[in-house]
């Protein structure tokens, strides 16, 4: 009996990397079965905190916001903690969680290098740097789009400057990588220090420091309104680029062999995660390791058919933030970690086990 | 399997060959030609004023010492690099004026070496090859999977089709490659010494199913070192040497023991082998510079 179920698991676990079963089945398989996941996040996740909503309450407070009645009796606060302070903050979670995972994931196949991170690589750091020159120059008062705009500027220089120097016949050599991300972060993070020395500001100041080391607390609808049409374009135009990126992990010649535009692919690619990762900057500062660890559970789970890979990484990445939020909020309550701590203590080792098994094995994904 | 493959004479001019019929896609290979090409970087010219030419039915081989220009011309031949000077066509339109996908649709190249270190299955990689003929948006149809288990048949990888691609070995990936090719449906073949990682089963194999490809009308041009495997399957030779065209024909105006030791700095023997019917090359020694015969 344990071992059929076993047996039976071990089957539905093969189901999503089984080539012989269509493409659109096995997306089918791997969207719903995340959906499922997401779905649950959203449900607990708004139901506690420090006033616990029943999981009933909750749900049908979510599912007022798409439209539906269930008819669950749910009193004014209730609503007002799930929809206005819950929601929100969970929202945001999701999409800055769905914008690094899709946005390492388009990196560790451009790099052609496993660890490629939008944080490891700098790219983070350098929308940082552009949204706090937004903040010192006051740019951020003139118009809302300054600041996502300027980090979106910082991200894709960041990008292409490391993309630039890494990258040698279309494959970043691993150390390379690393080291030119680690120089240029160091060199970006002084800048944002220094032009924070010069802020006279003492509650700007905190304000600031605050979100760049990265939290989600506080969270609202407008920070929702600002990030999601940019974020939600920008990982599904990734999707669009994902047989090609399939395509340019076989080699840059054998790319455009296959009829790939490998120069002007890569561009689009570059810049569509610098500026899925730049906005994620703008509104919840810099979280690390979400685009590393995402991306390479689901390609063990998925393969590394980015069809499949994509989708899966943006609704993974959803609720993998989602749920580090939560522990966030909840471990040591009423005291609130910074989300990026938790992404840390969880990312860091994470990325030492894989250097350690790369040093291992030459296999690289 | 046979153990002597069977004895074959090729045609003495290439001439004599007409417009073939059915390539694997059944519309017939594609011309190439190449007018006065060069290419150069940083002013160093990997290939000079070569003039070059592959009709339908036709496997053309690209022989030379290291560094004389093949792998350079194939990627001139398949827009890979755009030359400095002169032009490609295919069948007589500039390749100038193609993009990569409509320049896929017709051409397959086979690379000297390609990066697979990704965890795809054999499956996965050759249905790859179906990329040029599918639109973005468009999933594999039952028509390219049955493609790609073709070539997968005809390459002898059919087996592995659910392996991944790590796993494999050199010769066997360098048959995943080829039959991505052929999943292309090319009207027009590049091969860039295909049976370099090959053992001389695999060699033999590879070499026969392109000449068989080329015998129903497929158009195919290969860099191969060994000139004697050149010399068997191939109907003409184009000899390179630094650069430039050394000589260019049949099989027996280029294979001379005088452009050999030119191009090569070899002394060599060139005869017929008693058991194919083809010529075969005996390096005998290496000429000292200036003893050219």
């Amino acid at each position: 009996m344990a071992t059929q179920a076993l047996a039976a698991a071990r089957t539905v676990w093969r189901l999503p990397t089984d080539v012989r079963i269509p493409l659109p089945v096995r997306l089918a398989l791997v969207v719903g079965a995340l959906l499922a996941l997401l779905t649950l996040a959203l449900v607990v996740t708004t139901a506690l905190g420090a006033v616990a909503v029943p999981l009933d309450v909750s749900a049908s407070v979510l599912l007022r916001h798409v439209g539906i009645e269930t008819g669950v009796p749910t009193t004014e606060a209730q609503t007002q903690i799930i929809g206005q302070i819950r929601l929100p903050r969970v929202v945001v979670a999701g999409l800055v969680g769905a914008a690094l995972a899709a946005a390492g994931t388009a990196m560790q196949g451009l790099f052609r290098n496993p660890l490629a991170d939008p944080g490891i690589i700098g790219v983070s750091t350098g929308g940082a740097l552009g949204a706090v020159l937004a903040i010192y120059l006051g740019l951020h008062q003139l118009h809302y789009l300054a600041l996502p705009g300027l980090a979106f500027v910082g991200a894709l220089a960041v990008a292409l400057l490391v993309y630039g120097i890494a990258v040698t016949r279309g494959v970043a050599p691993l150390a390379t990588m690393i080291l030119a991300g680690a120089a240029i972060s160091a060199f970006v993070s002084a800048v944002i220090s220094a032009i924070l020395t010069l802020l006279a500001d003492a509650n700007a100041l905190r304000e600031i420091i605050f979100w760049l080391t990265g939290s989600l607390a506080a969270r609202s609808w407008t920070h929702v309104q600002l990030i999601a049409p940019p974020i939600l374009v920008g990982i599904g135009l990734l999707c669009v680029f994902a047989r090609d990126l399939n395509i340019m992990l076989l080699g840059e010649d054998s790319a455009r062999s296959l009829g790939v535009n490998v120069v002007r692919t890569r561009l689009i690619l570059l810049g569509l995660s610098s500026l899925v990762t730049a906005v994620g900057v703008a509104v919840s500062g810099v979280i690390g390791f979400v685009g590393l660890i995402v991306p390479h559970v689901l390609r063990l789970l998925v393969g590394p058919d980015h069809r499949l890979l994509f989708p899966a990484s943006i609704l993974g990445g959803a609720t993998f933030l989602i749920w580090a939020d939560f522990a966030s909020r909840m471990l040591f309550r009423p005291q609130e970690l910074r989300v990026s701590l938790v992404t840390a203590f969880l990312g860091a080792p994470f990325f030492l086990f894989l250097l350690y098994r790369n040093k291992r094995r030459s296999t690289t994904l | 399997m046979t153990i002597l493959p069977p004895l074959r004479s090729r045609p003495a001019d290439s001439a004599e060959l007409t417009n073939g019929t059915a390539a694997p896609n059944g519309v017939g290979g594609a011309e190439i030609a190449a007018h006065q090409v060069a290419y150069e970087i940083e002013g160093q010219a990997l290939v000079e004023a070569v003039d070059f030419r592959a009709r339908p039915g036709e496997f053309v081989g690209l022989i030379g010492p290291n560094g004389a220009g093949k792998t350079t011309l194939l990627r001139t031949l398949s827009k890979l690099v755009t030359p400095s000077a002169g032009k490609v066509s295919l069948d007589r339109q500039d390749l100038a004026h193609q993009s990569a996908r409509q320049i896929a649709q017709q051409v397959a190249l086979v690379p000297q070496t390609t990066v697979l270190d990704f965890g795809f299955t054999c499956l996965e990689v050759v249905l790859m090859g179906r990329n040029p003929h599918l639109k973005r948006f468009q999933v594999e149809t039952q028509r390219d999977r049955a493609l790609a288990h073709a070539a997968m048949q005809r390459t002898a990888i059919q087996p592995f089709a659910t392996r991944l691609i790590t796993e494999l070995s050199g010769g066997e990936r360098q048959r995943v490659v080829v039959a991505r090719a052929l999943a292309q449906e090319p009207r027009l073949l590049l091969l860039d010494e295909p049976t370099a990682n090959l053992d001389v089963h695999h060699q033999l194999q590879l070499l026969g199913l392109v000449r068989d490809l080329v015998d129903q009308g497929l158009t195919a041009v290969g860099a191969i070192h060994d000139l004697t495997l050149a010399a068997r399957y191939c109907d003409r030779l184009v000899l390179l040497h630094e650069g430039r065209v050394l000589a260019a024909g049949t099989v027996a105006a280029v294979l001379t023991p005088a452009n050999l030791a030119r191009a090569f700095g070899v002394r060599a023997v060139v005869e017929r082998d008693k058991w194919l019917g083809t010529l075969r090359v005996t390096v005998l020694g290496v000429l000292g510079d200036g003893d050219w015969t």
